[in-house]
Order: structure tokens, then sequence, then C-alpha cells
């Protein structure tokens, strides 16, 4: 018998976490001197206020979706992987060697070849760990790290060497061609009758997010290839024992992991910059984490935490703009500690007292039966 | 490259090579017990701020390692909750530690300065002063001898020294003592140690305290031992990451440490002063030395040169029951 209702897992406990964060959060605010209830409307209005406002939001949530599936793929079958800013970096190189060298037609045609071109540059950055994981057991979390730091020296190596753009100060590579230009929510809704705000960063990327979450579902619940990957992800040995050969699901699981977080750049690099500049995943690779925590590495958890992480981005960016409270853009990183160290690591001190109410709720209502 | 520039770069290694030997000797520690830390950076960079805070308030450069020792020993305690007593995910839990820093301490400053997340200048004793080893003035003048004693040897702070102490101290402490036996012992088999009546958690809970002092002096010795004159945001710059290579380059053991952080201060002083380094005309770029840390973690960890082999029950939480 299960020690409490699967609701109380999957909603209950994250909420409990996230109030929690919350918490801690205002504690914080108030320390620093400001209000946290004005605070929080602030942080409401600015990522939800307005078109531009969900806009942007909408636009961090794109990132934190490919990155949230590129952690919950590995997680299903037991690999951390802590790569995806690594990861989404060779993306987005993947993004800009495909729409700077090919001569594209349409802004449809660029996209397909530039998700090949950022999936693969991110799975074959992902490989390698996994390979050395499979074949000679380094420790996935460690090497995915250092990929993590040799990723940022090759690409600052490439935007200030080859890559740059001639004549340009800052460590960039040049704009794509106007024909790889992802359309806007303003452009995609404009045929509907729909008048969308201009400036907003939202992008065709989120229909791909939306897509790449049922992919995923598809993927890892209704495949062949995803009951191999939940099996590792349980228990090697059973796995082992049923003919699944770990080192083939490691590779493959951290590929398509690897290949999601590179998708992370036809949202940040070829739907906004428009070109490749140093830095621009901005932790988003990190985020995935917390991400996948909140939403129980299920695609659906996942598209909803992933939208609660971009209110608080975009909320936080309103926050920092904001004159009167005088709170730094920083605040979002460290509600974004909490709440992973609430859903992550501090799991079983939420968790604990609530299945422990559950029990004696379901034993108070035996006593009643037996009466 | 003329012997001065050797010297020049000898004494820019120990400088560099302090913070991440310090860090990598508290990794030690906590990985040795079984705790698994990659949020060395975080409690490094925290523990960088409050010490430049709270030097520069009392003037008093001890006083700001004092604070950052308990900085550290509050964030290392969540840690050890979340790892030890709740056996949550210690990775986790080192990645959120890692994130919480890096944000309160752009926030502290920011709230206590106003200056945009850095502190103001640190002067006189609030910074740990060049050391002056004995009879520098004698032997400064000798040739060959001179130069090394009294510029790569002596004019390091006083944690420098410490953080090289502190690889015999450790050395001994490990295999030498019953709590070093002991402390090994917890990270490979902790069942064996509660068997003898041992409490687990207090061990790695004592591990996991000596690797934030350790982290609390890392931090110091970034923002506050001269020349460093504060903190500013994200001062570590990935040295936690560094020293977390170092110690799989050293293969967890004290003495290989210190030649693994020396030699990645080596590779980072060479690349700060020259740019680019010619090979027989084949030029390397100061990216690539950059990255060499990381690359030749990788390599040790997939055990071309010799396997680095952790602690066999590191990053489990121990469950009495099983």
């Amino acid at each position: 018998m299960e020690k409490m209702p699967k609701w109380a897992d999957v909603v209950l406990i994250p909420l409990i976490s996230l109030l929690l964060a919350a918490i801690i959060s205002g504690i914080v605010i108030l320390a620093l001197g400001s209000n946290p209830i004005a605070a929080l409307k602030i942080m409401v209005h600015g990522a939800l206020g307005s078109q531009y406002n969900f806009g942007n939001t909408l636009y961090y949530a794109t990132n934190f979706i490919f990155t949230g599936l590129a952690v919950a793929v590995a997680a299903h079958a037991g690999l951390f992987n802590i790569g995806g800013e690594g990861q989404a970096m060779l993306g987005g190189l993947g993004v800009a060697i495909v729409c700077l060298m090919i001569p594209f037609p349409h802004w449809s045609l660029a996209l397909i070849c530039s998700i090949a071109g950022a999936a693969a540059a991110g799975a074959l950055w992902a490989l390698v760990p996994a390979y050395l994981q499979a074949k000679r057991g380094s420790h996935i979390v460690i090497t995915t790290i250092m990929f993590n730091q040799i990723a940022f020296a090759l690409l600052n190596y490439l935007l200030v060497g080859p890559l740059k753009a001639p004549g340009g100060m800052e460590p960039a590579s040049a704009t794509f061609p106007a024909t790889t230009h992802l359309p806007n929510f303003h452009d995609m809704l404009a045929p509907f009758g729909i008048a969308f705000s201009r400036g907003a960063m939202a992008n065709f990327s989120f229909v791909v997010a939306i897509l790449a979450c049922v992919a995923v579902w598809v993927l890892i619940w209704h495949t062949r290839l995803g009951y191999e990957m939940r099996s590792l992800g349980k228990s090697e040995p059973a796995a082992k024992y049923a003919g699944i050969s770990p080192f083939k699901i490691i590779m493959i699981t951290m590929a398509i992991s690897g290949g999601l977080a590179g998708m992370m750049a036809l949202n940040n690099v070829q739907g906004e910059a428009e070109r490749l500049i140093l830095g621009s995943v901005e932790g988003a690779g990190f985020i995935g984490i917390a991400v996948a925590l909140m939403g129980r590495n299920h695609p659906i958890g996942i598209f909803l935490a992933a939208l609660l992480f971009g209110v608080l981005y975009q909320g936080g960016m309103s926050l920092s703009q904001d004159q009167t409270l005088r709170i730094p853009r920083e605040l979002v990183v460290v509600i974004q500690a909490l709440v992973i160290l609430f859903t992550g690591a501090l799991d079983s001190m939420v968790r604990m007292p609530v299945e422990k109410f559950f029990i004696s709720l379901r034993q108070g209502k035996a006593a009643k039966a037996a009466e | 490259m003329t012997y001065m520039d050797i010297m020049l770069i000898l004494e820019s290694t120990i400088r560099i090579a302090t913070p991440l030997l310090l860090a990598c000797l508290a990794g030690l520690y906590s990985e040795r017990a079984g705790v698994f830390d990659i949020g060395l950076e975080g409690k490094m960079l925290l523990s960088a701020c409050i010490a430049a805070a709270f030097a520069y308030y009392t003037g008093n450069a001890w006083a700001g390692l004092g604070m950052a020792i308990i900085a550290t020993l509050i964030m290392s305690g969540i840690h050890g909750l979340a790892a030890i007593t709740f056996r949550g995910n210690q990775l986790i839990s080192g990645v959120a530690i890692n994130f919480l820093a890096a944000g309160m301490t752009v926030m502290l400053a920011n709230a206590w300065f106003g200056q945009g997340g850095r502190t103001p200048q640190l002067q006189g004793d609030a910074r740990f002063s060049r050391l002056q080893l004995p009879f520098v003035d004698q032997i400064k003048g000798i040739d060959y001898i001179g130069p090394f004693y009294s510029r790569v040897l002596s004019g390091h702070s006083i944690l420098t020294y410490a953080a090289f102490v502190a690889v015999p101290l450790t050395w001994w402490l490990l295999y030498r003592t019953r709590f070093g036996l002991r402390l090994r012992a917890v990270g490979e088999n902790p069942a064996a140690v509660d068997t003898a009546g041992i409490s687990v958690v207090k061990l790695r809970y004592a591990a996991v305290g000596i690797c934030a002092v350790l982290c609390a002096m890392a931090g110091a010795q970034l923002a506050t031992a001269v020349p460093a004159a504060g903190f500013v945001k994200d001062m570590t710059a990935n040295r936690g990451y560094i020293a977390l290579a170092a110690l799989i380059f050293a293969k967890w053991r004290p003495w290989q440490a210190m030649w693994a952080c020396l030699l990645f201060g080596v590779l980072q002083a060479a690349a700060i002063r020259y740019q680019s380094v010619d090979i027989m005309g084949f030029r390397i770029p100061g990216q690539f030395m950059d990255a060499l840390p990381y690359i030749l973690t990788v390599i040790i960890l997939a055990g071309f040169v010799g396997k680095a082999i952790g602690p066999r029950a590191g990053g489990i939480p121990y469950v009495k029951e099983r």
C-alpha cells in the first residue's frame, strides 16, 4: 500500500516546499529592509502584468522547459546531468554554425536545420561524459561539471577568435541573416487577428518546446526505449538481467538529454539574440535542475515549473529595476537556490511529516471501521 | 624567459594556489568522510564576502575571518542537514549552496554598502599583510637563492603559510590519529564504524565542520589578503570547481593535493603572464590553459593516467537499518 495518495506526492509536497522557499525569501527581503508584500506585487506585475512582460516570461520559460526536460530524461535513467549549461552553450554553437554557413530561403527551413545542429552539438557534448561513465566508470556529475567549464573556455576562444564578428568589440559572432530569424509572438498571432506586444522576447521556439514536452512524454512512458531507460534508472542489476545493455542506454539517454539542453539555443540564440554571445545561457542549465525537481521529472510538471521559474526570472528583472525597493536581481538566484534546496536536497524533511500525517489519517479511518 | 620571470611566475603560483589548496583540503575532509561537496565554490564565495565586509567594519582582518568561519559553518550546517540528517541528495544540495551564495553575497554587499555588490576598498589592518620571513634583507642580494627566498618563499599572507602547514597536519591527522582512522573509515564503510559503536552522524558533521573552516580561510585569503582589497561579485571565479578537480587529481590525498594545486596554480600563473604560449612554433591559446585543469581531471577520471577511485561510501547517505 502506498504511504500517501499520489496527489500529495505530486502537488502537496512541491507546494509545501515552494511555500517554505517563499517564506524564507520573504524573511530575506525583510532583513534587507524592504517590504516582501510590495516586492511580491512588483514581481507578479512585472511577470504577468502586460503582454510585453508576459511575453518575456514565456521566453524564459522556454529556456527552462528545454533544460528541465534534459535533466528529467537523464534522471529517469538514473543519471544526474549537471552539464546542461555546457550542452546549451554548445547548442548555441551548433545553431550559429548552421545559421551562418547555410543560406536559407525561409525561416522554417532554417529552423529544421538549426534544431538538428543544436541537438547534435548538445548531444555530442553530453556523449563524452556519457561514454566515460558507461565505459570507464567516471562519475558523470564531476565530468559534466568539468565539461561546463571546458565549454566556456571553448566558446570564449571561438568568440574572441575565429567566430568573432569582424569589427565588433564584444565576444560575439556576426548577426545571423534575416532569413533565419524566427517569428516572435507578434508575428505568429497577427494572422489570427491578435495584436501581441511587438517587443516581447517569446518566439516560435516556445512551440518547439511544447512539442518537445509531448515527445519526451511519449518517449518515457510509451516506447520500448523509455521502458528500458526507466528500468536502468530503477535498478541496474535488474535491467541487466532483463537483457538491457546499460552502455547503450546510458549513451542514448545522455545524447537525448544533451540534445534537449542544446535545443535551448533555438530560443536564446536564434530566436532572441540572433547571434551567438558569450554567456548567453545565463545559468539556465542549472535552473533546469530545479525545474525537473519541482516538476517531478514529468513533462507536464516541468512545463508548469518552467512557467513558474519564468515568472520568477522576469518578475525578478522588474524587481531589480524598481527604484523604490532597491532589491538586486540576485534575489531571484536566492529564491532559485531555496527552491532547489527544499524540493531537492531537503525533500525528506518535507516528505516525512506529510507521510506521517497520511498514515495517522488512514489508521484513524481503519480504527473507525473496526468499531 | 629570464630567471626573474620564473621567480615572478612562481610567486604568483603560490598566491593563486593558496585558496585552491585550502578549498581542496576542505573538500578532502568532507569527501573522505563520505559527504560529496560541490558547494566548495559557494562557501568560498560567501566567506570572501563576509570576511571583507566585517574586516571593513571592524578594521581587523581577523574579525573578518572569524565571521566568515561562522557564516560558512552555517552553510555547511545546511549541507549537513540535507546530506547527513535528512539523507537528501548531496549533489543537489551542493548546487543549491552554490546558487545561494552567488545570490546572497551580492544582495548582502549591496544592502550593506550600496556599491553594486562589492565591498569598499580595504586598507591597513583590515587586510592580511605580507609576512616577511627572517633574514630576508641579508639573503635578498645573493644570486639565484636571493630572489627565490625573498619573492617566492617570503612575502605571503599568514593564510598562505597556514595552508601549506595544513598539508602535513592533514596527513598526520588522517593517517596517524584515531580521529583520522575513523574519518576515513566512515567514508569507506560507515556500517562498520557504526557497528563499532561510533556515531557516523557525529563524525560526518565534524568533517563537514572542518571543511567549513578551511573554506572560510580560502575565501578570506581571496578577499582580504594583500594584494586583494575587498570583495567583488563572483570573485571566486570557479576556483571551487578547480579545487574539486585538484582533489580528484590528487586522488583524495593531502600531499598530492598540494602538488595538484601548485600545478594548477602554475598553469594559471603562466596563462595570466603570457596570453598565449608558443611551444615549438605551435601557438596555444590562453583559453586552452584555462581549460587545462578541467581537461586533465577528465583524463584522470577516465583512468587514462591511473585510476581515481573516491571513498567508497562517498555521496551515499547512511541509513542505520539497511
